[in-house]
């Protein structure tokens, strides 16, 4: 038995979970040390890579004379679609609808026609503007009016009903329809898409990809370059942000790193410039919703239908399930009597659109909202008491659109401590009464709620894999298939390792995500990082802690409940030994101090064909409240104050889940108000840098901002340590200023008309609201 | 002539020859010198991720200012101490309050824009002892952060002084010895840098300035290059001969006549905010709107004059005080109202041998009212989709001067000679307001674009000068959503 480490007797391991702990790399972030992919030395010959796009939204590619390109100074190589060894294609669903190279079709303004790779990133890119194409231009469907007239989609749109919704709308009281528009979303992470790739022994490639998906990104490379998965390697210790903008777009950029590499035998290096970033990657999906619905006279819904048409691009990408998700999220927090929905996946000759936290989800809710909004003008009520009336109640009231019952409903209390926290009602007067006085600055308020559905809805994502290795010294070495892209989920999954075998964190080695250590991952995406690799991680933890106190149990002869792991040591019958050395004692004895963990999601199904199943093992609420001022000569607007309550479950990291919720809703604020994507007429994005797409500034967020995580509410399910999911439920919070500004408009009409603001309402529209408000109440 | 580019990178010399004339700074530190902690996020001057702080001598003392790395010249540095993030931990590995202040406060996720955040909080941790929570967003309001909502990051930059006090911190204390060491480096030579068509001068004095300009009449001027750094990072454009203006003497200079201000060219947004704000608290307030703060440091407005953009934001402001502009060449000056020089988009009233050399503001008469308004989608670092000056002079109630001015209403900054009309000699009343509104629309045929579409822009022009007529007339009317609304009725 060694003797040698003094025992610790804390009562509490650091970096437990239920704790406040800083991002694991707040040191390196604060001094610059944080190595991101552009950062690594670069191994000696590195070819950088920079890609020639199309100019046109739809055309045949008549002829590409690459004669410039390849003579430019210090060009190695150029590939084309010809050079491709495997298969021509990096779609995600493997429906084969996006070429890496457009050889003879173009679909979009900025497709990616051919890579040249340069001994310097300013020589391949200087060159990469030299190719001559010739275009036979076909006729561009860029806008979703245009496209629904032609009506082609990238994937089979699905429908949701529950119960008669026509016949529920007609016989209902009063009825009224609409459309509202929903702008689209940059990403705007602010490290760029990367890849590195180094070119290894046989067929064998490693690629450093800024990815949310490494095992996605494996098999795009492997297909593109016709060799085996087990071929490639992608790694990826940490992103520069990401919010879903690097769930599928990574592939375009790893792939053609990784063909530079094998084709040349030296690494590459693939970073577009911010501008061919924002042009060459999809966007948040924009909205065109057409709905109608029948209520009664105190404002409660009787029937609701919906048609979701999405402006997708020129593939399918993840339009499906995001369209899909938009319609789990038409009810957002409310009962439909009856309900039909419906998706429109359409097909446009712009970049295809993607993920971004809230996956479709958002603009679903948006349109819900709209409808709360319009009913609650029709009947003369705040749009808050709409709200509570159609809430999810009881049984009778508590099934979703997808035939999926609500168990864990706390948006009622939620809303209702929020509402008294906020002193909303009395705000609510005071505002009413500001605003009576006339004058050009007129303030308004909302308070919107948030229910957003946890777990991928495509099943089998809801896996996923962890490796953990204890070593002699009694330090853990912790890996598993979730990426980190600043949302602190390497953190939380050691504070899970740590707990677990009650250890420091410090202990705890966080090591970057490879396909070589756990294979066959899910995207870090739809908030699961944490639920899934969490528990994962757990068991693996687990399993060896379990194969510890088989051996203590057998090498002290105590019983199995006389083995108890206490902070940093282990009591075994009547004695107590650090960590390390039982650790120690047990490999000695040839116990196995290595194991993998798996966990995948229980209960849930779905059946798209049906629109019917448990796709949601969960639900995470929360509901803000803003109050802002609108210039009403202007359309200008400023967020005066905002009061958040927030469902984060018990919280594995209440510090990180709060900074989770405030960015995530100053990122829906931006979405619904400043930020704007705007296309001209030959299809080109001309929003495609900072300067032209403004996402809020420092001084944009709330002049007063009182953020709250829900106390004494652990999830009702068995997640890691009872906590949720909080990734992107926080970014629709962000409604709330949305609303608050319809209400402000509503005044200058003495609140008798919805104002209907299609976001983002950036100043603009909000003064063509205000126009349209004032031509209605004395018209011209 | 000197021939070598002198510098501190920290403390270290650096001597450089024969770099590149538009190497940029953030290039030479990860590519050159491997500071990879300076990160690019755009390459255009608007996320701020690669912050450095600039120290330069003003006067004898130096002065810290957070600079956009990604589109300043690195010879630009010559004669000026650069910090980067990788300066600030100390040897033995202790954190910068600044930094500590950040991790303690949670304010990085993803950490790209962190280092750009924690210079730009270092750069204000050493100019303002007690910042207000407005200093705060206006300090860091060049800086993007997407993943935290600022919240976080606001919170350490006052948590940063609690921490230690800056008086104490060591690079106060260096400041005198780097003073000493950036003076040594200080001389009347005309700096040389570059090779065969592509050349980087950096004219010491006013004279060799407007020499060198006649002996390279197709030289680019470059101050701030807050727009040039653009042409060269985005456009990949060659740019030969390069005369940059900062280290010319005097050219920055600011002088109270009595009864006017004699901006030199080269006076940066930064130092004419201050003195402006104080006759023309709009403008001011103009002036803080334009780019962030890093762009304000180096930005100056003779280049926001000569490059004759039609959304430059200090023209309208000038045109409409009635300011004038004095070029100069080696031939000698000429003055022109300042309207005159704007002839059409790309082209301005400069010959190849002149340059701008200062701009005279004359005081407001007693009589005059004066409005500034800036219409962007975001407050803070946007650029105008409608920028607007207005300037009248009353006379018991009556109007007697109107000067209306706006940018992004045309290809030039320019007057709205009909609505000008429809004010002057006319009462100061809401009537005659909405008469010269109705002119308004024959003024200007405004173009769509992404900023704005233009009906947007015509009607909010109006609106402007509906704004303006409000806060003339009616002292309680609440009528500002950011800025110091006590000026407003001054």
């Amino acid at each position: 038995m060694p003797d040698s480490t003094p025992i610790a007797t804390a009562e509490r391991i650091t970096g437990g979970v239920h704790v406040d702990r800083r991002h694991d790399s707040a040191h390196k972030h604060v001094t610059g040390e944080a190595v991101y992919i552009d950062d690594i030395r670069e191994p000696a010959g590195l070819l950088h890579v920079y890609l020639g796009l199309s100019d046109r939204p739809h055309a045949k590619l008549l002829s590409l004379d690459l004669s410039k390109v390849k003579s430019a100074p210090g060009v190695v190589r150029v590939l084309t679609s010809a050079d491709i060894p495997g298969t021509n294609d990096v779609s995600c669903m493997g429906r084969h609808d996006e070429p890496l190279f457009a050889d003879d079709l173009i679909e979009y303004a900025g497709q990616p026609l051919f890579a040249v790779a340069a001994e310097t990133r300013e020589q391949a890119r200087r060159a990469a503007r030299l190719a001559v194409a010739e275009y036979e231009d076909l006729d561009p469907v860029l806008t979703t009016a245009k496209a629904r007239e032609t009506g082609t989609v990238v994937f089979p749109p699905m429908t949701l009903k529950r119960g008669d919704a026509a016949e529920a709308i007609a016989s209902a009281p009063r009825r009224l329809e609409g459309r509202i528009a929903i702008g689209g979303q940059d990403h705007f992470y602010l490290e760029g898409q990367i890849a590195m790739a180094v070119p290894g022994e046989d067929d064998e490639v490693l690629v450093h990809s800024s990815t949310q998906h490494p095992s996605e990104v494996q098999h795009i490379v492997a297909h593109v370059l016709s060799i085996p998965a087990n071929a490639v390697s992608i790694e990826v210790r940490r992103m520069g942000g990401a919010f879903g903008g690097k769930e599928t777009q990574a592939n375009l950029f790893a792939a053609t790193a990784a063909l530079v590499a094998k084709k040349t035998g030296r690494a590459a290096k693939l970073r577009p410039d911010r501008d061919d970033d924002m042009v060459i990657t999809g966007k948040r999906h924009d909205f065109e919703v057409d709905y109608s619905v029948g209520f009664d006279d105190e404002g409660r819904i009787k029937g609701v239908d919906f048609l979701f048409a999405a402006r997708c691009g020129f593939a399918a990408d993840l339009s499906g399930p995001v369209t899909d998700r938009a319609l789990f999220h038409c009810d957002n927090t409310y009962f439909y009597e009856a309900v039909h929905a419906q998706s429109l996946p359409l097909k446009t000759n712009t970049v295809s659109n993607t993920a971004f936290r809230g996956f479709g989800g958002p603009q679903g809710m948006v349109a819900a909202e709209r409808i709360i909004e319009e009913i609650a003008y029709a009947v003369g009520k705040d749009p808050l008491e709409i709200r509570k009336l159609n809430f999810y109640g009881e049984a009778g009231r508590d099934v979703t659109p997808y035939h999926q019952t609500v168990e864990d409903n706390i948006a009622p209390e939620l809303v209702a401590d929020l509402e008294a926290r906020s002193d909303y009602q009395a705000r609510r007067a005071a505002i009413r009464e500001h605003n009576a006085k006339g004058g050009y600055l007129r303030k308004g308020i909302a308070l919107t709620p948030v229910k957003f559905g946890i777990s991928f809805t495509a099943t089998q994502y809801n896996q996923a894999g962890a490796l953990v290795h204890v070593y002699t010294d009694g330090s853990v070495h912790l890996n598993h298939g979730g990426t980190e892209m600043g949302q602190g989920l390497y953190v939380k999954v050691a504070q899970v390792v740590a707990e677990e075998f009650q250890i420091d964190i410090d202990k705890v080695r966080i090591t970057a995500t490879t396909t070589g250590k756990v294979p066959n991952t899910s995207a870090t995406a739809a908030s699961s990082g944490a639920d899934l690799n969490g528990k994962a991680a757990q068991v693996a933890a687990h399993t060896i802690k379990e194969r510890l106190i088989g051996f203590a149990v057998e090498n002290w002869g105590v019983p199995r409940e006389q083995v108890v792991f206490l902070p940093n040591r282990v009591r075994i019958g009547n004695q107590e030994i650090p960590f390390a050395d039982l650790v120690r004692t047990a490999y000695m004895a040839r116990i196995q101090l290595s194991s993998t963990g798996f966990y995948k999601t229980p209960e849930i199904h779905w059946d798209r064909t049906a629109g019917s199943g448990k796709p949601f093992y969960y639900f995470s609420y929360g509901a803000a409240a803003a109050e802002v001022t609108v210039d009403t000569l202007t359309g200008e607007y400023r967020v005066d104050r905002v009061d958040i309550l927030h469902d984060v479950g018990k919280s594995l990291n209440p510090a990180l889940d709060r900074g989770q919720v405030e960015g995530g809703f100053v990122q829906g604020m931006g979405w619904l108000t400043m930020e704007e994507l705007w296309w001209d007429q030959r299809g080109h994005l001309r929003t495609h840098a900072p300067s032209t797409y403004k996402i809020p500034a420092c001084s944009d967020r709330p002049k007063i901002f009182n953020v709250h995580l829900l106390e004494n509410s652990p999830n009702r399910k068995d997640t890691i340590y009872r906590s949720k999911a909080v990734g992107e439920p926080p970014l629709m919070l962000g409604m709330s200023v949305l609303h608050a500004i319809s209400d402000a408009v509503a005044s200058v009409a003495g609140y008798q008309r919805c104002p209907r603001i299609d976001p983002p309402a950036t100043p603009e529209k909000v003064l063509a609201a205000i126009e349209a408000m004032l031509e209605q109440v004395s018209p011209p | 002539m000197r021939d070598c580019v002198r510098f501190l990178l920290g403390d270290e010399l650096k001597e450089i020859r024969n770099v590149d004339p538009t190497m940029t700074v953030l290039d030479w530190l990860r590519l050159s010198e491997r500071k990879t902690g300076t990160k690019e996020g755009c390459a255009e001057g608007d996320c701020g991720a690669c912050t450095v702080v600039v120290g330069r001598l003003d006067g004898d003392a130096i002065r810290y200012e957070a600079v956009n790395a990604c589109i300043r010249f690195v010879a630009t540095l010559d004669g000026c101490q650069v910090l980067t993030v990788e300066h600030l931990k100390t040897a033995d590995g202790e954190l910068h309050p600044v930094q500590q202040a950040m991790v303690d406060c949670h304010g990085s996720q993803c950490g790209f824009c962190t280092p750009g955040f924690v210079m730009s909080m270092f750069a204000l941790y050493h100019n303002d002892p007690s910042p207000t929570p407005a200093g705060i967003d206006d300090a860091l309001a060049g800086n993007l952060c997407r993943c935290t909502g600022y919240t976080p990051i606001a919170a350490a930059s006052q948590r940063m002084y609690e921490l230690a006090d800056p008086a104490s911190d060591r690079f106060a204390h260096a400041r005198t010895a780097i003073a000493e060491g950036l003076k040594a480096l200080r001389d009347d030579e005309t700096l040389r840098v570059g090779e065969g068509n592509r050349v980087f001068y950096a004219p010491a004095t006013l004279e060799a300035f407007a020499t060198l300009l006649v002996e390279n009449p197709e030289a680019r001027i470059v101050s701030g290059a807050t727009d040039v750094g653009l042409w060269v990072t985005k456009f990949q454009r060659v740019l030969d001969t390069v005369i940059y203006t900062g280290r010319v003497q005097g050219y920055r200079d600011i002088t109270d006549t009595g009864d006017t201000l004699e901006i030199g060219a080269g006076a940066t947004y930064t130092d004419i905010q201050a003195p402006i704000s104080a006759l023309y608290p709009d403008f001011g307030e103009l002036i803080r709107r334009i780019g962030g703060l890093q762009v304000r440091n180096v930005g100056t407005i003779g280049g926001n004059i000569a490059n004759g953009s039609p959304i430059g934001d200090s023209p309208p402001a000038l045109i409409a005080i009635g300011a004038t502009l004095v070029l100069r060449s080696a031939s000698g000056r000429r003055s022109m109202p300042i309207e005159e020089f704007f002839i059409d988009y790309g082209k301005q009233d400069r010959r190849p041998d002149e340059f701008v050399e200062k701009v005279i503001l004359p005081k407001p008469a007693p009589d005059a009212r004066f409005r500034a308004y800036k219409i962007t989608k975001r407050f803070d670092q946007d650029i105008s989709a409608v920028c607007a000056a207005f300037s009248i002079r009353l006379d018991n109630g009556t109007v007697t001067e109107a000067r209306i001015a706006f940018g992004g209403m045309a290809a030039t900054p320019k007057r709205a000679p009909l609505a000008e009309q429809a004010l002057t000699g006319r009462p100061w009343t809401e009537a005659t307001v909405r008469d010269a509104m109705a002119a308004l629309r024959s003024d200007f045929t405004p173009l769509t674009d992404w900023r704005a579409s233009s009906g947007y822009r015509m009607t909010v022009a109006a609106n402007l000068l509906m704004k303006m007529y409000v806060e003339t007339t009616d002292p309680d009317a609440d009528t500002r959503l950011v800025g110091d609304r006590r000026l407003v009725h001054a």
